[in-house]
């Protein structure tokens, strides 16, 4: 057992922590830092996994981007004056039935896998520049258009969350 | 078991979790964040079973799109709930029942 899958384990243990204790926290706040945790080491196995840039992707939008705007969220729909950020819960049975359900069958559908073996792990060239070709010239199209879509999608977002346009309604 | 078998595991250990957060808390800011955790897992997915072949990219590129795709519903539903607190006063989405059937 070598020290790459020390560390690997290492984050899994981490990731599945934060994870499983989203579950049990009472406050929101908690809940949001916890995800940022669990997004952190997730990004720690894509950087073990030899695919070093999209651990920088994860870090920055998601560590960096998408958590602000839920923590921006979670300040501006909280009465902070009235009650705390507490969160209640609801359908616990149902809700823990049906993840343990699909949990086995996505385990039962994993032990009929049979994957590489860990020797051909270390000797692919996963590289930032083999990335950016690939963009520019197999995957163009998706990159437009998912730059449209995160155009589109902000402008929305933005004149959705503004006043200016209600007060006339 | 070797590394992709348990990062498979844990890929399965938080999409259950993201939806079981998602049945389970009121808070419509907590229901994003489980579907983030499930977003998370699928990209955990794509990179576990692109290492088992090594010479392709398909799977961190795919990986890429879909936290691009993560980022624009994490501002729409932020906007949406935004905008719902406001008109509303509350941010729990079975509260939210104007069209609802009143029986």
């Amino acid at each position: 057992m070598n020290w790459v899958s020390v560390i690997l384990n290492i984050f899994i243990i981490i990731a599945a922590g934060a994870a499983l204790s989203m579950l049990f926290v009472r406050n929101i706040f908690y809940a949001a830092l916890l995800l940022i945790a669990c997004l952190l080491s997730v990004a720690g196995i894509f950087i073990l996994s030899n695919s070093e840039f999209l651990a920088g992707a994860q870090i920055m939008i998601y560590a960096g981007g998408v958590l602000v705007l839920i923590i921006f969220g979670l300040m501006l729909t909280a009465r902070i004056a009235g009650k705390p950020l507490q969160v209640g819960n609801q359908n616990v049975l149902p809700g823990i039935l049906v993840a343990l359900a699909f949990f086995g069958v996505l385990i039962y559908s994993y032990t009929n896998l049979n994957l590489a073996t860990p020797s051909d792990f270390q000797q692919a060239d996963h590289s930032v520049n083999r990335i950016g070709i690939l963009l520019m010239t197999d995957f163009a199209l998706p990159f437009e258009v998912s730059g449209i879509l995160l155009l589109t999608s902000l402008v929305g977002a933005a004149i959705t969350a503004s006043s200016f346009f209600s007060k006339k309604s | 078991m070797n590394g992709s078998q348990s990062i498979l595991l844990l890929a399965a250990l938080l999409f259950s979790i993201g939806l079981s957060i998602v049945f389970i808390k009121r808070n419509a800011i907590m229901i994003l964040l489980g579907i983030e955790l499930m977003f998370n897992s699928a990209n955990l997915n794509l990179i576990a079973f692109n290492q088992s072949r090594p010479l392709s990219l398909d799977g961190q590129l795919f990986a890429l799109f879909i936290i691009i795709i993560a980022v624009c519903e994490a501002a729409v539903g932020i906007a949406i709930i935004l905008r719902a607190y406001h008109y509303y006063h509350n941010a729990i989405p079975d509260q939210i029942s104007e069209l609802k059937e009143k029986n």
